[in-house]
């Protein structure tokens, strides 16, 4: 069973291999939207990504107000 | 059939396939443009003897298929007309994309929408007209429009309770939210998911396929097991207009025309 931290761990991975950042760059409370330099259409190729790595379904709506990856991998735990 | 090289879409025939190949930046969103060269593909295939059996129908932008109606352009003509005005020339829109998408929809051969990345709003609905759908794995599906006052306009409804179940019609519509393709599948929208990138390549095998087959038959077995709903067509285009015509769609349209960013109405 993944840990909070384990998926916020995961998430990160994710965004660094597929924004081309190197990993050490990202932390938990960055604005991915900022750090990885992305728009919404960007954003939701992340969210793609996310759902069949975890195998969840994520609602955007969910995510509304979220700019995090602490708080993403926070909604993304709670469909584990 | 001539190929055909235009501003918003392209076209040719390939090994039997009609290929039509959606290529206006930044998503292909449909304004006034498309919609001319849609009515273009439209003319010119009704008006050929053509013995091909597919349609495949593709997007070269890496966004995606179509991230739906180029609501900057509709609200910007909007804005040039005098109030008692604005409705006609909305409805004139609808009403033509209506017939390019019943066309597509009954279109005598076997139709692909080869999907990926924003199939979004009248992109999706779009890809709805098509007999089969094959995506790529990171196509998603969605109808925002609720978001942003409004209902889904070019056919979206009607085909899509064609397709499915009504409790996920509603969840897609009533939540505006955005699927991808391994959903997509699940509820039965999207019959192959393939790599990253290669939808139109499986599209292509696909149609190899179907090129065994007696076209007059599968023509038959389509308009057999694919009606189309032309009252609740209609009524969505009745709906579609009165709703546009609110204070606060057109405030939502302002909202979105003046953001940066590329689909402002997600989180």
């Amino acid at each position: 069973m993944r840990t909070l931290e384990n998926t916020t761990s995961e998430v990160l991975e994710l965004a660094a291999s597929h924004f081309n950042v190197p990993r050490e760059q990202l932390r938990p409370d960055d604005d991915f939207f900022k750090k990885l330099g992305i728009n919404s259409l960007q954003a939701l190729d992340l969210l793609t990504h996310l759902e069949n790595h975890f195998h969840i379904e994520l609602p955007d709506y969910e995510l509304q107000g979220v700019s995090d990856f602490r708080t993403l991998a926070e909604r993304i735990q709670s469909r584990l | 059939m001539k190929p055909f090289q235009g501003k918003t879409l392209s076209w040719q025939l390939l090994d039997g396939a009609i290929e039509l190949l959606l290529d206006r930046a930044p998503c292909n969103e449909i304004g006034s443009a498309t919609l001319g060269e849609l009515e273009q593909f439209v003319m010119a295939l009704s008006g050929s003897q053509t013995d091909a059996h597919a349609l495949i129908i593709s997007s070269a932008r890496t966004e995606g298929f179509c991230a739906g109606a180029d609501l900057r352009e509709l609200y910007r003509e909007s804005q040039k007309l005098p109030a008692n005005l604005r409705a006609s020339q909305l409805r004139s829109f609808i009403e033509r994309t209506h017939r390019v998408m019943n066309f597509l929809d009954a279109a005598p051969l076997t139709t692909i929408a080869a999907v990926h990345g924003v199939t979004f709003g009248g992109g999706f609905e779009l890809a709805l007209t098509c007999d089969l759908m094959i995506a790529d794995k990171m196509a998603r599906f969605c109808f925002p429009e609720l978001r942003l006052g409004l209902i889904p306009g070019f056919g979206g409804i009607p085909r899509l309770k064609r397709d499915l179940g009504n409790a996920v019609v509603r969840d897609l519509l009533l939540t505006g939210r955005s699927i991808n393709a391994t959903k997509a599948q699940a509820i039965g929208l999207v019959s192959q998911i393939v790599a990253e990138g290669d939808a139109l390549h499986v599209a292509r095998s696909t149609a190899a396929q179907l090129k065994k087959f007696d076209r007059k038959t599968a023509i038959a077995a389509k308009k057999f097991i694919k009606p189309i709903p032309s009252d609740e067509l209609r009524h969505e285009i009745e709906i579609f207009c009165e709703l546009f015509a609110r204070p606060a769609v057109e405030a939502g349209l302002r909202k979105f025309v003046e953001s940066k960013d590329a689909l402002p109405y997600l989180p």
